[in-house]
């Protein structure tokens, strides 16, 4: 017998029980809408087609990250990590392992510390492609969105050659990396560098002095910098209102103290000018990507450091220290001293924080992550407000609000 | 190498509880309760610490008093974090909001409410916002079960 039929209780309450005019009308745009990439629920109250108003509501993609990571050594919570920003996977893997070996004073190897350098701006790149390809086939541009992703997928392959999955790849530890780069990786590099540079140079082409798109994006999801800075915006968000603020450069963390490189502002605050900074930032990482390149020295990719690297895997069937070793790493975890820390690096879309707090034992008491899409849903109501209805689009897509960030 | 800003906020803020201290490259002031928003307010009116960055809470459970909510901010002048720590008891844990101050306030604020119940005075708008409409509990606190499901679609049988 199938039980009988029980309405599903609504998960939202929505703040417009009374409308604030008597024709306007509320529509309800998500939380699974074929043109927002991103799981959010917008609730919008509408005069015609212009926004009075409207209520945003994260949440769908909750999984209780933070909860989990209470529940798992310091070592076994990367793959969950991996899954914030699953745009850009490495970054977070980076400054997860940053803030446990900051809290253990662990000092990386000068080459895992330019090659994580190295693959974060290749994350980067591949996280500013994906939110402009998104972005620009929302606005019917199918010929720089299959550019961007055929270039994307290049990457994805190069990068699957590296830590063996496309997307999530787990391939941070804590001292160090899961593995060194295979023969001619940097080779293929810069093969897909220059492929990457012929066919951004077509995007630029077909659609910076685009009518159309010019009519879409400028003046378009509009913040002001006051509003910006209250509303704790970072990254993209923040640099789009000519505030030249950028961890890279101000908190240099990594190699970036050693790099060259510029950090690109907009004047207005608009969808343009997050297009272009994005557009300017890539180049920017490939011209940084190139200098590591030259830069990356030789020598172990992990620190001798008993109390995080496991041992040589020959050394743990041959040497009883070794096994026990390896053993309490698996089973106890790391141990990481009693204490608290927040690191923060720059991800593709903002400030992403831990803030994590230990009592001494292999796994984590408390794991808090600062997400900068979450942060920049509290504003974006800002930017939709007093718009077009089909603005919400273009101007969603272009904060790169990324669900398994924003809801943990 | 503690950046110069750090030692004039030491004499600038002076909680009742003893002064800050710098911890891993933040400089760290525990207050109490009524000192946090006098204190918000002077950390961005005076020295500039214009992102209010972020806030959670920490369960330690089984201690008095036993939710300690931590607020991160950052000065994109002096490019420095401060992180405020206010300890509030299992009874009555609630702080005043900082949405007078920050617009950030308002979502970071709801998502602490959802995960600690942490009450936010000034706050309007404690709606769920990563949990649901109904949901009973505090996910994040210590005693709340991991295996505990309250699932909003019935599952099949």
């Amino acid at each position: 017998m199938d039980a009988p039929h029980r309405p599903i209780a609504n998960p939202v309450r929505s703040i417009f029980e009374q409308t604030l005019r008597e024709d306007s009308v509320v529509v309800n745009i998500g939380p699974s809408h074929p043109a927002t990439h991103g799981t959010v629920q917008i609730i919008a109250e509408l005069d015609g087609e212009r926004v009075l108003r409207s209520d945003i509501h994260c949440g769908y993609l909750h999984r209780g990250f933070e909860k989990e990571c209470e529940d798992h050594t310091w070592h076994n919570l990367i793959p969950y990590v991996d899954r914030l920003n699953y745009v850009s996977a490495l970054i977070n893997d980076f400054a997860y392992c940053g803030a446990v070996e900051e809290l253990m004073g662990v000092q990386i190897t000068p080459r895992c510390r330019y090659l994580r350098t190295l693959l974060s701006e290749y994350s980067r790149l591949v996280d500013h492609l994906t939110c402009l390809a998104a972005g620009l086939m929302e606005l019917g541009a199918m010929t720089a969105f299959l550019y961007l992703v055929m270039i994307r997928d290049f990457m994805y392959e190069h990068l699957a050659a590296l830590t063996g999955a496309r997307v999530t790849y787990t391939y941070g530890r804590i001292g160090g990396l899961a593995r060194d780069l295979p023969a001619g990786w940097l080779t293929r590099m810069e093969e897909i560098l220059n492929q990457y540079e012929d066919f951004i140079s077509r995007v630029h082409a077909l659609v910076d002095r685009n009518r159309i798109f010019i009519d879409r994006m400028r003046n378009v999801g509009v913040i002001s910098t006051a509003n910006a800075l209250s509303y704790g915006y970072t990254g993209v968000m923040l640099r789009s209102t000519g505030v030249p603020h950028d961890l890279r450069k101000d908190t240099p963390y990594l190699a970036y103290a050693e790099l060259d490189f510029d950090v690109p502002v907009g004047i207005k605050g608009d969808n343009y000018d997050r297009y272009f900074i994005r557009m300017r930032e890539m180049d920017e990482s490939v011209y940084m990507m190139r200098q590591l390149a030259q830069m990356l020295p030789d020598g172990p990719i992990n620190v001798d450091d008993r109390r995080c690297t496991f041992p040589e895997k020959q050394l743990v069937y041959t040497e009883i220290e070794s096994l026990i070793n390896h053993f309490k790493l698996v089973m106890d975890g790391p141990a990481v001293p009693a204490g608290e820390c927040y690191v923060a690096h720059e991800s593709p879309n903002g400030e992403l924080g831990f803030y994590i707090v230990s009592t001494g034992s292999g796994t984590p008491y408390k794991v808090h992550c600062r997400a900068p899409s979450f942060v920049h849903m509290g504003g974006a109501h800002l930017m939709i407000d007093g718009g077009q209805l089909a603005d919400i689009v273009p101007t969603f897509g272009s904060i790169n609000m990324i669900g398994g960030e924003c809801d943990r | 190498m503690e950046p110069p800003l750090f030692d004039g906020l030491k004499q600038a803020i002076v909680p009742a509880s003893g002064p800050g201290v710098v911890s891993h490259g933040i400089l760290v002031f525990v207050l109490a309760p009524d000192e946090l928003l006098p204190t918000v307010r002077q950390l961005r009116d005076a020295h500039g610490f214009d992102i209010f960055l972020d806030v959670t809470a920490v369960d330690w459970i089984g201690q008095v008093p036993r939710f300690e909510v931590v607020h991160h901010f950052y000065s994109t002048a002096h490019k420095v974090r401060v992180r405020l720590k206010v300890r509030v008891p299992e009874a009555d844990p609630s702080v005043d909001s900082l949405v007078p101050l920050y617009g950030s306030a308002a979502f970071m604020e709801r998502e602490c409410h959802d995960m600690y119940g942490i009450h936010f005075r000034g706050n309007a708008d404690l709606r769920p916002i990563l949990l649901y409409e109904g949901f009973v509990g505090h996910p994040l606190r210590k005693d709340y079960p991991k295996q505990q499901e309250q699932p909003l679609v019935p599952y099949r049988s």
